[in-house]
């Protein structure tokens, strides 16, 4: 680009830039700028036409100016003729002020449009680049509209300059980032591609960028730049530090380029060309050795650009997960970095393992780092390079070093850095449970936990051990010796008193038999705890207190006395108070027996997944993922799921296990167990009214009324549009407003999920059927309108609304109807339906007519829901679990679990998933009770890939039946979507 | 109470810092560097608070004063103090410029630490102060004399010292009124209000009482029913007074009764609402031609005695942001167009009452793309006049000296009313 020349300096912008430095005060910049814009205005109003030079000065002192903070309202008309000069200054401050300032007024982008096709369709490279700068900057809607079209011709033509491609290639991948329904894929699509092929290096790096991009949507169309992609990576690596020249850095060929060509090859998964695929192994291989060489130079520039190009490397071996050879490798290499002395590159070599440490293959060569890495946690001056290393261990803890780490991760909380406590507790909770063998190292580890972090020992991790001591009768006994072993400590933290509460409420007789333990010893204990605890907690001290009198009567007299005493029955708390009260009353009135059935020990809980799991993927996000994959494998052992074992391994890549999945404790459900554990049942009744999941089951009737459609023709809807229809003006201006949807709207849609014919409201005049169509995104919907009365309704309307940004995603047609429906008589109306994006509200219809004179005004739902637009696929095990696995990311994948709210009759299953409009696919999943579903959204903007996985819960008690619904598309609003909707019709 | 007192300059360096309690740390300096001073929006308010920490500034031409505090004191009280400290302060060396606290900075200290104890005002009266902390230097003071400063400064007179003596006993009284308008654009009166001073300058012998009179409402009412007083009265909606006079006597008889202090003091402040003498009229006339062009006629009517001379007359016409150019024609006076303040000045040195004064502008615009219609901001006015407009009279003030043999007529008084225009808008 041509230097700005010596003479093109502007004297008056520096004047006016050193007066503004050199202001004392605010008002005094303000009078100054004040004075330029008033001086300033009246050059730009003078008749005189002003020269280019000073049109730039001037243009260039209003951008500073809006620089400083202060609004501009005008010289945007200056700027644009700037535009039209032949000098590259003021063109390039003409295009910097409107890439700043330009808002999407109209008439003035029209013009700037101009000026920027015309610099693009001029043979000036320069030129190009600044129009492709500013359309880039810029990066509107509007902007989009009128250049993307032209922008891939530029970036593909034969003849354009290297500069130019690469300024184009970038400009696209911004208008495709802001607006990508506008940037249509087509014959350039191919030619793209080629650019990998460029000579140019440049080039390749900013068309790299771009393919990355677009193939992350559209990967099948782009799949041909893998081969390409790995050529031209073999190239680089394969080339020696010298021949690149320009692009060579620190000793490094071209290394951005060749990390981005690793990252593309990450949207991918292993080429199956057999030669491809060996070049791009001997080409990682090359990586790892060259990170084995001696470095060329010193210099720290020289070792990240060799160990970013290593990172993504090992990143894409990992992406793989198919090259044993080569993940040791990684593993290997990674390993040499955990004990680098540079701080980022032992962040990196943890998080990088952390990933590592999930794939079979090197699993086992992470464990052999155990030692640094425990070390690494200890030592470590960096909190997030700690918190990297507790994540590693997190992940390579198996059975057979459980219970070293656990042991590590424990001493190390003692001086955890506080951010990364609760974390660090979670997770010793979480392998605690899941890889013990012994209960009471469980047990053990985990009361001393408490003691160690009580205060960052959420409810969920003493739910869970509650849980399990009491589904475990072999532990109980060993849980009550130390729960009271450890409540004799001097201060103990409220969760202690309240596991120990509960705990030796239901066991304390376990230990009573011990003079050192007697029952009054074990009562004295937990009451002088008492008084330091909060109420939540004093709550259910006192249950435990009454669980004592039924287990040792001859407590009764001591315990009713301090329930007796001012300071419980007069308490202000209503709930101790209430307790305090009931309990006595109970223990005074109750005969042993009834004492004895009310306060029976707890019956043992459901086995459900570990809510302490949940919560910790809630705290971390992405990063939980692996982990809970593992988590499948090795709750069957746990858990007793024994027969589950077998398909463990597959289990494994989705992380469901058919066991019945409902949240312990962790759900609203659970909060009994909290509040009122051992409760006296019906005492207490606040503390178990549960909201039952009283889902209405609405039920559906298909036959009756259809009787009297018939199923017409699309050319030959009687539909007339007749003068008469449009000057029908309804007479009443009142009520024109159309109601509000009937508050059973939302029901009529769930009803319509999963068909497309049925009734879509009926009541006593008026009764609508609806007869629905859809292909591909494309969508007819034939209403038709019943008069129920023997009277003719007139003045009848229908409009179809989208309300908020449905407008948006949906294109509604609508044919207006005869205003007069006869009585008795039918009119038929003919909806189309374009689905443009994916969306989420429906679509309101609103009914008005005159019956006898009064107003009707009816609001429903249109049952057009985002699953109509599926089309079904078909596919096999292998594929369906592989795009599984592509669609890993968190906000990919909806799930639920709910309760069944109809039999789970597998013909019925099986119909509503077909009625879907996805395919149901066989012989898929392991458990042939699961159902797998696949299918295509098709909108206008774009297809949505969508898996579906249904998982029902049969061996539960009729009522109890689960489901756990999991969705994963490429889409995350979509996933949600569809799972709700999907979630309503079981 | 006040937990420190700062003073920046105008880029924010502090100038003068001093604590008086704990609980304000080093990085309040900064917090309101930060959030008031280098704000990107200008901070309007005078109290901001930052963390739990309330800063209350005033701003003395480039200088910033901010008093600091944690607890919830009376914020009235903290900007009194901060005025009274600008009034020691400019009392002591002048103007309060960046240069005058770095050569003073010493002096600054030892005023702050005698009027602020532990973040409770203390003695602030300037005469008071002047007797034992000097501009020149170390004075050695014998011990009669320290202890007669100490006992009168804790004395029940603390502002003014004993055996003062003046040749000629003389006395000055000025009031001071700036009268605050805003009117509507056809002349109706939408907010008035006049706040005025009294400000006294003495030069009297020994330890003079004196009583001070004026055409107080109340007080001509009550008077009225007893000796019939003629002419009019007005009407004070709220008054304070300088700390000597004796308040119980004012609420008994609203008879203002008080030992001066020696020199200038401001005897009283008061404000009213009624009667107001507004003492010109603005009449603007603006209309727009076509989009580019404004025409703006403003005539001004001074309302009051032919006799009396206005002076200092500024009427300031807003012009609006896209203005290009503006030409002026004025029968009286220089008007200008300012650019860097967006508006047209139109200064007029002296007007007699009863007369009347136009001038009329073109202002040429610049189209906009920018929808939003100019604001017409108020026209605004500043003036002299030597009359009070809230027709405040003086009835008298008598000196009684009974130790000394001087008596009421023997001193020489003189009074003085003049009336400034404060807030005077008229809208266009």
């Amino acid at each position: 680009m041509p230097a700005v020349s010596k003479g093109d300096g502007m004297r008056g912008l520096a004047v006016f830039i050193s007066d503004i430095r050199n202001c004392k005060s605010k008002e005094a910049e303000i009078k100054r700028i004040n004075k330029e814009l008033a001086n300033i205005r009246s050059k730009f109003k003078g008749d005189k036409a002003l020269d280019g030079y000073s049109k730039k000065k001037y243009v260039c002192k209003l951008l500073f100016i809006f620089l400083l903070g202060h609004d501009i309202d005008f010289g945007h008309m200056e700027a644009v003729n700037l535009l039209s000069s032949n000098k590259y200054t003021e063109k390039q401050i003409g295009y910097l002020f409107i890439s700043v300032l330009v808002n999407s007024n109209s008439e003035l982008i029209r013009l700037i449009n101009n000026a920027i096709k015309n610099d693009l369709s001029s043979r000036n490279p320069t030129f190009m680049c600044l129009a492709l700068h500013c359309i880039a900057n810029v990066g509107s809607r509007e902007m989009a509209e009128a250049f993307a079209g032209e922008i891939p011709r530029i970036l593909v033509a034969g003849d354009t300059m290297d500069s130019v491609k690469q300024s184009a290639a970038l400009c696209l991948l911004r208008l495709y980032k802001a607006s990508p329904d506008l940037v249509l894929m087509g014959e350039w699509t191919s030619r793209v591609v080629h650019l990998l092929n460029d000579q140019h290096m440049g080039v390749v790096t900013a068309a790299i960028s771009l393919i990355t991009c677009l193939s992350s949507k559209n990967p099948d169309e782009f799949k041909t730049c893998v081969s390409l992609a790995v050529s031209r990576l073999s190239r680089i690596v394969s080339s020696a530090s010298t021949d690149l020249q320009d692009y060579t850095y620190y000793f490094v060929p071209a290394p951005w380029l060749s990390c981005k060509l690793l990252r593309l090859l990450q949207c991918y998964p292993p080429p199956e060309d057999g030669a491809v695929k060996g070049r791009l192994v001997e080409c990682l291989e090359t990586i790892l050795n060259k990170a084995q060489e001696p470095p060329k130079s010193k210099k720290v520039q020289h070792s990240n650009a060799k160990n970013a190009i290593l990172f993504e490397a090992i990143s894409l071996i990992i992406h793989y997960d198919s090259e044993p050879n080569l993940l040791v490798r990684a593993c290997n290499q990674l390993g040499q970095f955990l004990q680098h002395r540079e701080t980022n590159l032992r962040y990196l070599a943890l998080e990088s393992m952390c990933t590592l440490a999930s794939s079979e293959f090197s699993h086992e060569a992470v464990k052999t780092h155990i030692e640094t890495v425990i070390n690494a946690l200890k030592t470590e001056r960096d909190v997030s390079v700690r918190q990297r290393a507790a994540d590693l261990l997190y992940a390579m803890c198996d059975r057979s070093n459980a219970k070293q780490i656990v042991a590590e991760m424990l001493s190390y909380l003692e001086t955890a850095d506080y951010s990364i406590r609760e974390e660090m507790v979670l997770k010793v909770a979480i392998l605690a449970e899941k890889y013990a063998v012994d209960y009471s190292w469980y047990v053990d580890t985990i009361l001393n936990l408490i003691r160690i972090a009580g205060d960052y020992v959420s409810e969920e991790v003493w739910y869970r051990v509650i849980q399990i001591v009491i589904n475990r009768d072999d532990v109980q006994g060993y849980a009550a010796k130390t729960v009271f072993e450890a409540l004799q400590a001097p201060a103990c933290h409220e969760n202690m008193v309240k596991v120990g509460g509960y705990i030796l409420g239901e066991f304390g007789n376990l230990i009573a038999g011990d003079p050192r333990s007697s029952p009054l010893v074990q009562f004295n204990l937990l009451h002088s705890k008492f008084h330091l605890c909060s109420v939540p907690t004093r709550a259910l001290l006192l249950s435990a207190y009454i669980k004592f009198i039924n287990l040792f009567p001859e407590t009764k007299a001591t315990i009713q006395e301090v329930l007796r005493s001012d300071s419980q029955i007069r308490n202000s708390d209503v709930e101790l108070q209430q307790r305090a009260v009931e309990y006595l009353k109970l223990s005074s009135i109750a005969s042993t027996d009834v004492l004895a059935t009310v306060l029976e020990e707890m019956p043992p809980f459901p086995e459900r997944e570990s809510s302490i799991l949940a919560k910790l993927k809630k705290k971390k996000g992405p990063g939980a993922v692996s982990v809970e994959l593992e988590d499948g494998k090795e709750r069957g052992e746990l858990n007793g799921g024994g027969d589950r074992g077998g398909d463990a391994a597959i289990a494994a890549s989705n992380a469901s296990t058919p066991s019945p999945s409902a949240d312990l404790l962790g759900l609203r459900s659970a909060a009994p167990v909290s509040g009122a554990a051992p409760s006296a049942g019906s005492l207490l009744v606040d503390v178990f009214s549960e909201a039952g999941p009283a889902a209405a089951s609405a039920g559906v009737n298909d036959d009756g009324f259809l009787s009297a459609l018939h199923a017409p023709e699309a050319s030959d809807s009687p539909l007339v549009e007749g003068p008469g229809d449009s000057d029908s003006a309804p007479t009443s201006a009142a009520s024109e407003d159309p109601a509000p949807p009937l508050p059973e709207s939302d029901e009529l849609l769930n009803k319509f999920v999963c068909k497309n014919n049925g009734v879509l409201f009926e009541n006593q005049l008026l009764q609508i059927g609806i007869k629905s169509e859809y292909r591909q995104n494309l969508g007819r919907m034939y209403l038709f309108y019943g008069n129920k009365t023997s009277v003719q309704f007139v003045s009848f309307s229908t409009t179809v609304s989208c309300p908020g940004e449905l407008q948006s995603q949906l294109n509604v047609q609508t044919k207006t109807v005869e205003p007069l429906v006869e009585g008795g008589a039918q009119v038929q109306q003919v909806i189309n339906i374009e689905c443009l994006t994916d969306f989420v509200d429906a679509p309101l219809l609103n009914i008005k007519f005159r019956y006898g004179g009064a107003l009707q005004n009816i609001s429903l739902k249109l049952p057009v829901t985002i699953n109509k637009f599926f089309q079904p696929t078909e596919m096999a095990a292998a594929d369906f679990f592989q795009r599984w696995k592509q669609l890993s990311q968190p906000q990919q994948e909806a799930q639920k679990i709910f309760k069944a709210s109809h039999g789970m009759d597998t013909e019925v299953l099986k119909a509503k998933l077909l009625g879907l409009g996805t395919a149901l696919l066989e012989n898929v999943d392991p458990n042939p009770e699961n159902y797998v579903c696949a299918g295509v959204i098709q909108t206008k903007a774009q297809q949505v890939g969508c898996l579906l996985r249904l998982e029902p819960n049969a061996q539960a008690q009729p009522g109890e039946q689960m489901y756990r619904l999991t969705l994963r598309s490429s889409k995350d609003t979509v996933s949600q979507r569809v799972c709700d909707l999907l979630a309503e019709q079981f | 109470m006040i937990g420190g007192l700062f003073i920046y300059n105008h880029k924010g360096e502090v100038l003068i810092s001093r604590v008086y309690r704990d609980d304000i740390g080093r990085n309040a300096v900064d917090a309101f560097r930060v959030n008031v001073i280098h704000a990107r929006q200008q901070v309007r308010s005078p109290v901001t608070n930052i963390a739990r920490t309330s800063f209350f500034h005033v701003k003395r031409s480039n200088i910033w004063l901010a008093a600091v505090t944690k607890q919830n004191v009376n914020a009235a009280m903290v900007f009194e103090f901060l005025y009274k400290m600008c009034d020691v302060m400019t009392a002591y060396f002048g103007k309060i410029s960046e240069e005058n606290i770095k050569n003073n900075f010493v002096l600054i200290y030892e005023l702050l630490d005698e009027i602020l104890d532990f973040g409770y005002p203390q003695n602030s009266e300037t005469g008071a102060l002047k007797t034992f902390i000097t501009q020149t230097g170390i004075k050695s003071q014998s011990k009669e004399e320290q202890s007669q400063i100490t006992s009168q400064v804790t004395g029940q007179i603390g502002w003014r010292r004993e055996g003062i003596k003046y040749r000629r006993n003389e006395l000055f009284l000025d009031v001071l009124e700036s009268v605050n308008l805003l009117m509507s654009p056809q002349g109706q009166v939408l907010s008035a209000h006049v706040s005025g001073r009294v400000v006294m300058k003495s030069y009297l012998s020994g330890m003079p009482e004196c009583k001070f009179g004026m055409n107080d409402k109340i007080v001509i009412d009550k008077q009225g029913k007893g000796g019939g007083a003629t002419g009019q009265s007005i009407a004070i909606d709220d008054c304070t007074f300088h700390q000597c006079v004796r308040l119980s006597k004012f609420d008994a008889e609203r008879s203002i009764s008080f030992i001066p202090p020696d020199g200038e003091c401001e005897l009283m402040r008061y404000r009213t609402t009624k009667d107001i003498i507004l003492p010109f009229r603005v009449i603007p006339l603006v209309r727009e031609v076509g989009r580019t062009k404004l025409e703006v006629k403003v005539v001004i009517k001074s309302n009051f005695k032919p006799s009396l001379l206005a002076q200092k007359i500024e009427v300031r016409i807003p012009t609006p942001l896209n203005t290009s150019g503006v030409q002026v024609i004025c029968m009286k006076g220089k008007a200008k167009y300012k650019a860097s303040e967006n508006a047209i000045v139109w200064k007029i040195k002296r007007m007699a009452g009863m007369k009347e004064s136009q001038i009329s502008a073109e202002i040429e615009l610049l189209p906009t793309n920018d929808k939003k219609k100019w604001a017409r901001p108020p026209i605004s006015m500043n003036f002299e006049v030597p009359f009070a407009p809230s027709g405040l009279k003086v009835r008298y003030l008598k000196v009684f000296e009974p130790k000394l043999n001087y008596s009421d007529h023997d001193v020489i008084k003189w009074v003085r009313y003049i009336g400034r225009s404060g807030i005077y808008e008229t809208r266009c």
